[in-house]
C-alpha cells in the first residue's frame, strides 16, 4: 500500500474528499451570509436553521408529493427563499433603523423557534434520505474510489458559487447591488428600488442556504439540528475570509474544509477546533479577515 | 445604539440625583431575596441568583459599553469546571474553589478579550462566539472535565471554615451574599468615573478617543471584569449544584444570558436580575415540555426585539421616569 508521510493514501484522499465536501457547504453557507451581510448589515443567525429547512423541504417533497431529489433541488430553495422574504418583509424590515445587533438577536430567536418546532415534530434523530439513482455508485480513480454523489456535490456547489460571484461582480444587477452596499440612499436616488433589492437579496441568501441543505440531505441525515453547530463554524469561516467579501468567503470556505480534512488525518484531536484556531491567528494579524476591507 | 435613552443618570458629585430610587429599589430587592427562601424552593432561588449575577456581568458589556458578547457561557462554564475540579479532585474548600474558578474566568477573559476587542459590533459578537465554541470543544475533549458526563458529586464543603454548606439555608445565604457582592461591585463600577468613560465610549468612541481615553484599554478592562464576575457566578453555581457540565459552556447558554438581559432591560441596573428570574422560572415551568422551551425562548427573543426593546425594567423606569 502506498503511503504519504506515513499515512496510507487511501485514508489521506478519503479525508481530503470529506474536507472538500465540508468545504463546499462552508463555501455555500458563508457566501449566503456574506451576500446578506453586505447589503443588510446583519448576521443571519437563522442561516443554519434555513439550511436545515432546505433539507426538510426535500424530505417533505419526497414523502408527501412524491417529487424526488431533482425537483427538490429546484423547489426547496424557492420555497425556503420565499419564507425568508416573508421574514424580511414582516420582521427584519423594522430593524434597519436600529443597531445592527438587533438583527442578530432577532434571527437568533427565529433560529431557536424553527429548530425547536422541528425538534418537537421530528425528534433529534436523523431521517434518512436516499441518494438519487442517477448518482449512486462511484468510479475508481486508481488511488481511491470517488463516490459519484460526492463528486456531484463538490462540482455543483463550485458552479453555484462561481455563478453567484459572476453575477455580483460582473453584471449590471451585481453593480447595483454593490453600489447599494456602499451607499443605499444614493442608489435609491438614482431610481433603483433599494428596499425591494434588499428583500430579494435576503431571499436569495436564504435560498442558497436551502440549496446547500438539499445537497446535504443524502450525505448527512435530515436532522432538525443539522445546521445548529455548523453555522458557528461558518461564522468563523466568514470572519477568516473577511465579512462581506464574496470571493473571500468562497475561497476560505473550500480551503478551510480541506484544512479541516487534513487535520483529521494528521492530528485528529484538533479537527474540531482547527478552524477556530486559524480564526484567532488571522485576527491577530488582520482584524478585518483575509479578504476583508475596513468598514 | 443598543441602549434605550435615559440609562445614564446625570452625575453630580458622587451621589447621583437618581441614586435614591436605586437605593430604594435595591433595598426592596434585598428584602425580597432574604424573605424568599422561606416561601420558595431555595434551590430554584439559588439557580436564579447565579444566573442573575451572570446576566448582570454580561450587561456591563452590552448595556454600558455596547459590546454584544455571544460567547459569555465560556466564562460561566470554565469557572464551573475549575471550581468543581478544585473542590472534588484537590479537596479545596468552597471559597478557594470559587475563587479559583473566578480567576480562571478572568484570565480567559484577558485572552479572549484581547483577541476580540479590536473589532466592533457584529464582528465582536461573531468572534466571541467562535472563540467560545473553540473552548467548548476543548472542554469536550479534555480529560478532567469528564466529557459528556461532566464533573458530578462535587462536595460543597464548609465555607470559610464556618458555614457548613450542606445546610440548604446556609448555602442560600452564602449565594445571596456572593450575588449581592457582585451586584454592588458592578453598580459601583457603572457609577464610577470609569463607568462614565465606558458610557462615553459606547455613545461615541472616536470622541472619547479624541479626549485622550484609550478606548481599547477601557473596553478590555470592562471585558475582563465582566468575564471575572461571570466566573464568580459559574463557580458558585458549580458548588451549589455539585455539578459542572457541558451545558454551561455551550453556545445556547450564551444565548440564554442575552435573552435574560434583553428581557429584563439592556443597560438597566436591575433588568438582568429580573430577566434572569423570569427566564429561570419559565424554564422550570416548561421543563417537562422538552423542546418547547427553546420555542418559547425564541418567541420571547423575537417579541422583545420587535416590540419590547426596553425590557421589563426599562419600561418600568420609563413609567416612573427614573432610571433603575
Amino acid at each position: 500500500m502506498t503511503t504519504v508521510f506515513g499515512i496510507p493514501t487511501q485514508a489521506l484522499f478519503g479525508q481530503l474528499l470529506i474536507g472538500l465536501i465540508n468545504g463546499s457547504f462552508y463555501a455555500m453557507l458563508s457566501l449566503g451570509l456574506s451576500v446578506i451581510f453586505g447589503l443588510l448589515n446583519i448576521i443571519n443567525f437563522a442561516h443554519g436553521a434555513q439550511y436545515m429547512m432546505g433539507a426538510f423541504a426535500a424530505y417533505f417533497l419526497l414523502q408527501w408529493a412524491g417529487l424526488g431529489y431533482w425537483w427538490a433541488l429546484v423547489i426547496a430553495p424557492i420555497v425556503v427563499g420565499l419564507i425568508g422574504i416573508v421574514i424580511e418583509r414582516t420582521m427584519l424590515k423594522r430593524l434597519y433603523a436600529l443597531d445592527h445587533l438587533y438583527g442578530l438577536l432577532l434571527t437568533f430567536g427565529l433560529a431557536l423557534v424553527i429548530q425547536g418546532l422541528f425538534r418537537n415534530q421530528f425528534g433529534s434523530s436523523g431521517l434518512p434520505f436516499q441518494i438519487p439513482p442517477e448518482l449512486t455508485g462511484g468510479r475508481n480513480l486508481g488511488f481511491m474510489i470517488l463516490p459519484n454523489y460526492r463528486a456531484w456535490v463538490v462540482v455543483f456547489s463550485l458552479v453555484t458559487c462561481l455563478a453567484t460571484w459572476y453575477v455580483i461582480e460582473r453584471t449590471k444587477l451585481g453593480a447595483y447591488l454593490r453600489a447599494a452596499t456602499e451607499n443605499p440612499s444614493l442608489v435609491q436616488a438614482f431610481g433603483v428600488n433599494v428596499p425591494r433589492m434588499i428583500t430579494l437579496t435576503y431571499g436569495f441568501g436564504v435560498a442558497l442556504a436551502a440549496l446547500a441543505g438539499v445537497l446535504a440531505a443524502p450525505i448527512y441525515q435530515v436532522n432538525p439540528l443539522m445546521g445548529a453547530d455548523l453555522i458557528i463554524v461558518v461564522f468563523a469561516v466568514v470572519v477568516i475570509g473577511g465579512m462581506g467579501s464574496i470571493a473571500g468567503s468562497i475561497i476560505t470556505g473550500f480551503a478551510l474544509g480541506i484544512v479541516e480534512g487534513l487535520t483529521k488525518v494528521f492530528y485528529p484531536e484538533a479537527s474540531n477546533t482547527v478552524i477556530f484556531v486559524i480564526m484567532a491567528l488571522v485576527l491577530l494579524v488582520r482584524p478585518t479577515g483575509l479578504f476583508g476591507r475596513d468598514r | 445604539m443598543v441602549t434605550a435613552s435615559g440609562t445614564a443618570p446625570p452625575v453630580y458629585g458622587t451621589l447621583t440625583v437618581s441614586g435614591r430610587h436605586q437605593v430604594v429599589a435595591f433595598a426592596i430587592m434585598v428584602v425580597l431575596l432574604v424573605a424568599a427562601p422561606f416561601v420558595i424552593y431555595p434551590l430554584f432561588l439559588m439557580k436564579a441568583l447565579c444566573f442573575a449575577l451572570f446576566a448582570c456581568a454580561f450587561n456591563l458589556l452590552i448595556g454600558y459599553v455596547g459590546l454584544l458578547s455571544f460567547g459569555h457561557a465560556v466564562f460561566l462554564g470554565s469557572a464551573g469546571y475549575t471550581s468543581a475540579h478544585a473542590a472534588k479532585a484537590w479537596g479545596w474548600p468552597p471559597e478557594l474553589a470559587i475563587l479559583g474558578g473566578t480567576v480562571t474566568a478572568g484570565v480567559l477573559g484577558i485572552v479572549i478579550g484581547a483577541l476580540a476587542i479590536r473589532s466592533k459590533g457584529i464582528y465582536f459578537a461573531n468572534i466571541t462566539l467562535a472563540l467560545a465554541q473553540m473552548m467548548y470543544f476543548f472542554f469536550l475533549q479534555a480529560k478532567f472535565t469528564g466529557g459528556e458526563d461532566g464533573i458530578q458529586a462535587v462536595p460543597r464543603g464548609v465555607f470559610l471554615g464556618l458555614f457548613d454548606l450542606r445546610g440548604v439555608m446556609t448555602m442560600y445565604f452564602v449565594v445571596l451574599a456572593i450575588f449581592l457582592g457582585g451586584f454592588l461591585l458592578l453598580y459601583r463600577t457603572i457609577h464610577s468615573p470609569f463607568g462614565q468613560v465606558l458610557k462615553a465610549i459606547r455613545e461615541h468612541e472616536p470622541r472619547a478617543v479624541s479626549l485622550g481615553y484609550s478606548a481599547e484599554r477601557y473596553k478590555l478592562v470592562a471585558f475582563v471584569l465582566s468575564a471575572t464576575l461571570s466566573g464568580l457566578a459559574g463557580g458558585t453555581k458549580a458548588i451549589v449544584f455539585q455539578l459542572a457540565s457541558l451545558t454551561d459552556v455551550h453556545w445556547t447558554m450564551s444565548g440564554e444570558v442575552v435573552l435574560m438581559t434583553l428581557l429584563g432591560g439592556l443597560g438597566t441596573v436591575f433588568g438582568p436580575v429580573v430577566g434572569a428570574f423570569i427566564v429561570i422560572s419559565l424554564e422550570n415551568y416548561l421543563a417537562q415540555l422538552g423542546a418547547w422551551v427553546t420555542v418559547v425562548q425564541g418567541v420571547i427573543f423575537v417579541v422583545c426585539v420587535l416590540t419590547f426593546r426596553r425590557g421589563v425594567v426599562g419600561e418600568v423606569a420609563r413609567l416612573i421616569r427614573k432610571p433603575l
